[in-house]
């Protein structure tokens, strides 16, 4: 009896043993050893523990270093109001007391699904009371407000004011909501990049042309056709640009991935892995996942786009690659919560109707990509470089960072505050004029007054 | 007999206490650290203020737009009190041997206002003391720092007028020479 049990707890030991290792270092499926559901944020990369658990050991030291291996750029590009640096000064000891907002995991603690709120916050709305106890003395508008609205009214953010500080507030002040329509800039961006050697040559290719009729039509209604990008620019490997290989079969690549796309549009694939869209792709996953699929997610999709694994091909229609397309009926295709189904009877839907109809020019409409994935552009050697932003978080939350890069390309700051802050417009699409009105550029155009000279 | 034992032991008592004849190694005076310290950061302050904000900004060549909101503006630059901190800032990058902060008994950032005891002390010790300085040891979180503050005196008209006009300010009569604040170092003991 006893040699049974020694014999049953050795092979049981064993047996839990091999399979924790293998959940541990094999399975893409961890979920044995999650702790708690990860947030909106991170839910797609729970299972690659080791991007954000770099280091058993290395405490929350390590657990900052992955924040800040993810976060840092945006966070710099915002022009973060609170970077750890503010805290740094011993003078700020008593603060970090209370609330160390040295370590973003101070705020935003993962695996507390139960109390994590908007922007994955995990503290309660009022902790702006803790360091600005003095305004509702110093501001006479602000000594009715509950400090829980700071940062949940539209007027205050933690990270990202840059559409919210007073200066610009009065900046922009007593602007019609409605100005003159910007017309979009075109991207050129893939220009300026490095092509690779067109293939047309190659008469393997050629073959295989002939073969797909359909195909070859499609891609030569392309940009890429008309860039001289052919079938090789695409379905070779990288390191055989040159054309060299004439047996195809040996480098031929049925399925094009992102190292594919990114030899001409790396901003665009780096863009597409630091999002909701492609960030299991991203470099900085600790290990490789599965593409997104609209199933996996908590947002409603489309019944029939619930397998789709989100990829570039999955929006940019293989060999048509027709930006209008991804512009909006691409996301249509998987997105179906309120906001997107109200798109096409919203005023910027109808101006996307007359854009496609060629009532109105192109770059004359709103898109979803218009404000999803805007375009940007920047000087570049003295040349302006305009770039679609491919991370479609990178200006969604919280929805102010929207106000600057795109609502104010055609709108007032007073309308596109409000029209943010409404929850009901943005629903249906701004549909209509915002419900509510945010008071902080009345407030600020108060306070110009009452210190202006007498 | 005895007295050879005692002298003995006496000789032995010296020569252990002293370190067998070992030279003592003499740290440098905190307030000479800290007083160095501030020579370069005063002749930095003062040297940005004149000869880069007064000399091209908009009482000079107009060439730059210093700004609270530099960031914003395709010419904007730094207004002197956060060059002063992006320093301070730059070297809590470099090293935790030293700390630095520009901070006033009107300030027109209320973060900005003494916050400690010892700053407290300080800054209204160096106002009611023109030219001298104040050093202090206080305890902050389970660091004990040796604290010293510095009068920072407005050294340009271009720091006078701007404090006196921003809608923020406590105080609005400012005058060249005037201590307008306090530039506090802090050395872990």
């Amino acid at each position: 009896m006893k040699t049974f049990v020694w014999s049953a707890w050795i092979i049981l030991s064993i047996a839990l043993a091999s399979y924790f290792s293998y959940r541990m270092f094999s399975s893409e499926d961890k979920s044995d050893f999650l702790i708690g559901e990860a947030t909106h944020g991170h839910f797609q990369i729970e299972m690659a523990c080791e991007t954000c658990h770099s280091d058993a050991f290395g405490g929350e030291e390590a657990l900052q270093n992955a924040c800040v291996n993810c976060h840092a750029e945006e966070l710099e590009e915002a022009h973060d109001s609170h970077p750890k640096k503010k805290f740094t000064d011993p003078r700020e000891a008593y603060r970090i007391e209370i609330l160390d907002a040295r370590y973003c995991i101070s705020c935003h603690t993962e695996h507390q699904a139960e109390q994590t709120r908007a922007m994955g916050v995990t503290l309660l709305d009022d902790y702006c009371y803790h360091c600005h106890q003095e305004v509702i003395n110093d501001r006479p508008s602000h000594a009715d407000l509950p400090f829980d609205s700071c940062a949940s009214a539209g007027c205050h953010n933690f990270h990202d004011n840059r559409a919210l500080y007073e200066k610009f507030l009065v900046k922009n002040a007593n602007q019609p909501w409605l100005a003159e329509i910007a017309k979009i800039a075109s991207p050129n961006s893939s220009s300026h990049m490095k092509k690779p050697t067109i293939t047309l040559k190659n008469s393997a290719f050629t073959q295989r042309i002939a073969q797909h009729p359909d195909i070859a039509q499609h891609w030569q209604a392309s940009s890429h056709a008309q860039s001289g990008v052919d079938c090789g620019g695409c379905h070779t490997a990288a390191n055989d640009k040159n054309n060299k290989t004439q047996n195809i079969k040996e480098t031929w690549i049925e399925k094009p991935g992102l190292d594919q796309c990114a030899q001409c549009h790396k901003p665009q694939t780096t863009s597409f892995t630091q999002g909701k869209h492609g960030m299991r792709l991203s470099p900085e996953v600790s290990n490789r996942l599965h593409p997104i699929t609209p199933k996996e997610s908590h947002l409603t999709f489309n019944a029939d786009s619930s397998d789709i694994q989100h990829g570039c091909n999955s929006c940019h229609n293989a060999h048509t690659f027709n930006t209008q397309d991804a512009a909006v009926e691409s996301c249509l295709g998987c997105h179906a919560d309120t906001h997107s189904l109200a798109f096409n009877a919203s005023p910027h839907g109808q101006k996307w109707q007359q854009e496609l109809t060629g009532e109105i020019e192109n770059g004359a409409a709103v898109s979803c990509a218009t404000c999803h994935m805007p375009r940007i552009t920047h000087s570049s050697n003295g040349t302006e470089v305009t770039t679609v932003q491919h991370n479609q978080n990178w200006n969604l939350r919280p929805n102010e960072k929207m106000i600057r890069s795109v609502c104010m390309n055609c709108h007032s700051l007073e309308f596109s505050i409000d029209a943010l802050a409404d929850p009901k417009l943005i629903e249906n699409n701004f549909n209509g004029k915002p419900g509510i009105h945010i008071e902080s550029i009345d407030w600020s155009l108060g306070r110009l007054n009452e210190n202006a000279p007498k | 007999m005895r007295k050879l034992l005692t002298a003995t032991s006496l000789i032995s008592a010296v020569l252990l206490t002293s370190g067998c004849g070992e030279e003592t190694t003499k740290g440098i005076d905190p307030a000479i650290y800290t007083d160095s310290l501030f020579a370069v950061m005063k002749a930095d302050r003062t040297n940005y203020t004149k000869l880069v904000i007064k000399r091209l900004g908009p009482a000079g060549a107009g060439a730059i737009k210093p700004d609270e909101h530099w960031k914003d503006l395709e010419n904007g630059a730094p207004l002197p009190a956060q060059m002063f901190r992006a320093g301070a800032e730059a070297v809590a990058d470099l090293t935790d041997k030293f700390t630095y902060s520009l901070q006033s008994e009107w300030p027109i950032n209320k973060q900005n206002a003494p916050k400690t005891p010892v700053e407290q002390a300080g800054l209204q010790f160096i106002g009611a003391n023109p030219g001298e300085n104040y050093y202090g040891e206080e305890t902050l979180g389970d660091v004990t720092y040796f604290t010293a503050v510095y009068p920072d005196v407005a050294v340009s008209d271009a720091c006078t007028i701007c404090h006196n006009e921003h809608k923020d300010t406590p105080k609005t009569d400012f005058k060249v020479g005037d201590v307008m604040g306090g530039v506090v170092i802090r050395v872990p003991l």
